[in-house]
């Protein structure tokens, strides 16, 4: 007679299956409510809109100007506006990409020739620029002239595509990392070492790279580095994983120790210095993009993809989860028990030394005392994530989500103004409170947890 | 032996017409139940009838929802275990309840420490301890650490810990399960010197042989009801067994035939530890070779070195004609060997993990697709044994931990007989196991045999031993005492004496 959900035909709604999700969701929608705002245009839209305007509002004989401030969005549109402009045959054109002063080096050149301005095409805080403000002081005899602006739309800062690359960005190396640890932590171990091994696998790679030429050593002696620092820090994971495994000392201890040996490790490779003479090729790795998306979301879709195929359809995936379920049922089931610990702790140093290329890359710096106290960060997202600390049970999938969970209250609270200390305090507070949610999962609702006892 | 029970004063405890439902399950239906001053009601019945969820409304952690319990002809409400303990009603659950880093004193007096100015007395809580154990007649030391002492020892320990707290109901939850023949007869004792002091006692056991030795009077329940309720003396084994299970069982053992093929399993001077200190025989193919001894000689011991999960320090193992080298499990589990542990759940099982996980893991191998585990071939090999040994699961993704012990042992069973073994080592295999799985077992035990598969059973329980092997070996400190040729027509006494012999 069993007591399960399942037996009496009741449809099983637990929150922890979908509950991280709905929080994460949650908590999108909270900061984009929070950070509506009228946003300039941009976009497709806003392109037809300056291109229309341009051509219907500008007379042939008049020039007009399309501005956009170097590196931002509005570059993008002002290039692409200017090429429809001038595809539709207008000759008395001017791109002008830079800063203000390009702007008003431009207007003073017009002015010089006797030319007559027709108008000024700008998106963004372009139209905030002072020049284009002082106009009727500055140069009184363009008295005539449109500024086109595409209009401006609500929209939460919250979403804008630059702001939800920057959360990938800010997590992408915690995320990685997450999966190795995700791992261990199944088989009921830990591993301290993953912020050390940051470092050190940083400063690896960069001390290749300065060894080929510093800035302007060849693109495949960053390839050398990356492998070198991803390697010695999978070879390290593997030594922590046979300590762990043959002399079945406490995984704390031995990854606490091996923690500060890497650390010490990667400060005697650089003498405590930080390298920052790296070519554009090592910055490629995390700034870079194929096809037009972004590397560091490529990387993610990819690494959590195959880990996700290898933790629940393939053979060493179950032997991961049976390990920690009870090692020693397991063992007497035929699992080679001690393969799988060796390598867990080899993934886990794996993906840290991934995560120690991609962090150099992403500041175009190592340094050796980089990626402070990222463990503990990357254990929250594991634990957020919905992965038991006492193993046998967890996915990698909810480990992603944990990550983001962070990184989302991370970015939002700054996009709201909050101090970095109170920063801190909530962030802490949010992984309390996950952790006894998750408990309430297991114990079957908020209630029954509270109804507990205290001894 | 009769009940000392006076018919004009009232029952020392009625529980009358017990009601509890679980969400989706109604788990008692209206249980009624007497027990009177100093006497032994054995409560038996199926696992799932009820017995744990009765006693755990006596005990005070699931209230009921309607029904009456009357202690001395007072209604009273076990709101929670403490109110339970103040009524006089201690529980001693199969799985002890001890510190295993404190000593027996420590143990005996937690939460009730016998202090002076502010101290704990060690003095007094250690002659009081004395004291109960004498009582119990055994003699433990106060001083020793829990996790040192045999099991029989901590079920004194908890038996005296009941005394302590001046208990007049004490509910034993299955207390032979893990102890020896000799043991067991200890035991029994003490329960009868319970009964002499006026401590009544709730006693639960699936070994019905116990009951007739120590018990008054037999409660029986079935799927959340009382089915019968008589003085066993008045009542048959047969009968019995027909209350719990609901129809008449025709016999204990089912019957085979014996036809012994040539020799499979050859252990030559087999050494490991201080626990097998050389060991031979030979196993033959279609044989059910049953391996008796106290607890304690070397039995497990020595399964546990055939399959390679202790190491072997000399010997040898041979099988088919041939040695091999076995160092680890995995090893033997590629010679054809499997072993069903005499601890499923914390050894055979993990119980996180769902039925069909538990059943699939060590077959992953025959799953297979590419690289990847083929889902839907495993579901449809456990679909196939579930129904083939009656394993009753909601589905494939309910938890093993979530099953009674005789589905849970179905469970093991199907994840070896999946596989390509022609060994099947047995330890303890219908251990805490009810009437109707038992027969299962033992008939899948046959089927087994007739297939030509070699079949290893040890066993606690002398007629199970008796009935099911056709040789019996008896082992004692490490070693072959002795082996009985026809186990059909040997006696508990003949091979007891084996056991003993110097």
């Amino acid at each position: 007679m069993s007591q399960s959900e399942q037996a009496t035909g009741f449809p099983k709604f637990s929150l922890g299956d979908y509950g991280m999700v709905v929080a994460l969701l949650a908590l999108c929608l909270l900061f984009s409510l929070l950070t509506f705002k009228r946003q300039p245009g941009s976009g497709s839209e806003a392109e037809a809109e300056m291109v229309g305007s341009v051509l219907n509002q500008i007379s042939k004989s008049d020039f007009a100007l399309i501005v956009g401030a170097a590196n931002t969005e509005s570059e993008n549109l002002a290039r692409n506006v200017y090429q429809q402009v001038v595809d539709s045959s207008r000759d008395k054109v001017r791109l002008i990409i830079g800063t203000p002063r390009d702007l008003r080096l431009a207007l003073d050149e017009l002015s010089d020739n006797g030319d007559s301005l027709g108008g000024i095409v700008a998106s963004g805080d372009v139209v905030k620029w002072r020049v284009i403000e002082q106009m009727p002081e500055n140069f009184p005899q363009f008295s005539n002239y449109e500024l086109a602006v595409p209009s401006e739309r609500l929209w939460p800062d919250f979403l804008k595509a630059s702001n939800l690359l920057a959360i990938v960005e800010r997590i992408v190396v915690i995320a990685i990392i997450a999966i190795g640890m995700t791992m261990v932590i199944i088989t009921a171990g830990i591993d301290l070492s993953v912020g050390s091994l940051i470092a050190l696998s940083a400063v690896l790679s960069a001390t290749v790279v300065k060894k080929f030429g510093g800035a302007d050593a060849p693109s495949w002696s960053v390839g050398v580095g990356f492998l070198v620092g991803i390697l010695s820090c999978g070879l390290i994971g593997l030594f922590a994983g046979s300590l762990v495994h043959r002399f079945k000392v406490a995984a704390f201890i031995v990854t606490l120790g091996i923690m500060m040996m890497a650390r010490g490790l990667a400060f005697i490779t650089t003498g405590g210095f930080s390298i920052d003479q790296v070519p554009n090729s090592f910055v490629w790795l995390a700034q870079g993009s194929i096809l037009g998306i972004p590397n560091t979301i490529l990387l993610l879709v990819l690494i959590y993809g195959s880990a996700h195929v290898f933790m629940a359809h393939t053979r060493y995936g179950r032997y991961i989860y049976a390990v920690g379920g009870n090692a020693e049922a397991a063992r007497l089931t035929g699992v080679p028990v001690g393969a799988v610990i060796l390598l867990v702790y080899t993934i886990s140093g794996l993906s840290a030394g991934l995560g120690g290329c991609l962090q150099a890359s992403l500041v175009r710096a190592a340094s050796p005392n980089m990626a402070n106290m990222y463990e503990l960060y990357v254990i929250a997202a594991v634990v957020v994530g919905g992965t038991s600390l006492s193993g046998g049970s967890g996915r990698v999938f909810g480990t992603l989500i944990g990550a983001f969970i962070i990184a989302v209250i991370q970015n939002g609270m700054n996009l709201i103004g909050i101090q970095s200390y109170t920063q801190m305090f909530t962030l802490g507070g949010v992984i309390v409170l996950a952790v006894l949610l998750d408990k309430a999962r297991q114990s079957g609702g908020i209630r029954k947890l509270l109804a507990g006892r205290w001894n | 032996m009769v009940a000392s029970s006076d018919k004009t004063s009232p029952p020392l405890l009625e529980m009358k017409e017990i009601v509890k439902t679980f969400p989706g399950v109604k788990a008692l239906k209206g249980v009624s139940l007497t027990l009177n001053k100093g006497e032994v009601l054995a409560l038996v019945g199926e696992n799932g009838a009820g017995k744990s969820t009765l006693i755990k409304a006596l005990g005070g952690v699931h209230l009921p929802d309607s029904g009456e319990i009357i202690i001395d002809g007072q209604p009273v409400t076990l709101s929670s275990p403490h109110v339970s303990q103040l009524e006089g009603i201690a529980i001693i659950f199969q799985e002890f309840n001890l510190a295993p880093k404190l000593s027996a004193r420590e143990n005996l007096f937690l939460g009730k420490e016998i202090v002076s100015r502010g101290f704990i007395d060690h003095r007094a809580e250690r002659s009081r301890a004395r004291e109960l154990f004498q009582q119990l007649g055994m003699s433990i030391d106060p001083e020793a650490r829990c996790e040192d002492l045999t099991v029989a020892e901590q079920q004194t320990v908890e038996i005296a810990r009941a005394l302590a707290s001046e208990a007049r109901i004490i509910v034993m939850d299955e207390p032979t399960a893990a102890l020896s023949q000799q043991e067991v007869e200890k035991l029994l004792s003490i329960i009868r010197r319970l009964r002499e002091q006026g401590i009544s006692i709730i006693y639960i056991s699936h070994r019905l042989e116990e009951i007739y030795e120590v018990a008054d009077r037999v409660t029986v329940l079935r799927d959340g009801e009382t089915v019968g309720e008589a003085p066993v003396v008045d009542v048959s084994k047969s009968q019995l067994i027909e209350w719990m299970v609901g129809r008449p069982l025709e016999e204990e053992f089912p019957k085979r035939r014996y036809q012994p093929g040539p020799v499979r399993l050859r252990l030559e001077n087999l050494k490991g530890g201080s626990a097998v200190r050389g060991v031979n025989f030979e196993l033959r193919k279609g044989e059910v070779l049953g391996i008796s001894g106290l607890v304690g000689s070397g039995r497990t011991e020595m399964a546990r070195r055939i399959f390679g999960a202790d190491p072997m320090d000399s010997g040898s193992i041979v099988i088919d004609g041939e040695k091999r080298s076995i160092r680890q499990p995995r090893d033997a589990i590629r010679n054809g060997i499997c072993l069903l542990t005499e601890d499923r759940k914390e050894q055979g099982l993990i119980l996180i993990h769902s039925a069909q996980e538990n059943f699939g893991l060590p077959n992953l191998k025959s799953f297979k697709k590419g690289a990847f585990i083929d889902g839907k071939a495993e579901s449809r090999a456990f679909e196939e044994k579930r129904k083939s040994l009656k394993i009753k699961v909601s589905s494939g993704s309910q938890k093993a931990g979530k099953l009674s012990g005789g589905n849970q042992q179905k469970v093991v069973l199907a994840k070896w007989l999946q596989g390509q073994a022609d060994i099947f080592i047995f330890d303890e295999p219908t251990r805490g196991i009810d009437v109707g799985a038992k027969y299962e077992i033992y008939l899948l035990i046959n089927e087994l045999v007739a297939r030509g598969k070699s079949i290893l059973l040890i066993s606690s329980e002398l007629p199970e031993v008796i009935g099911m092997s056709d040789r019996i070996l008896v082992m004692k400190e490490g070693k072959i005492m002795g082996e009985i040729e026809d186990a059909q027509s040997t006696s508990q006494e003949a091979v007891l004496a084996l056991a003993l012999k110097e």
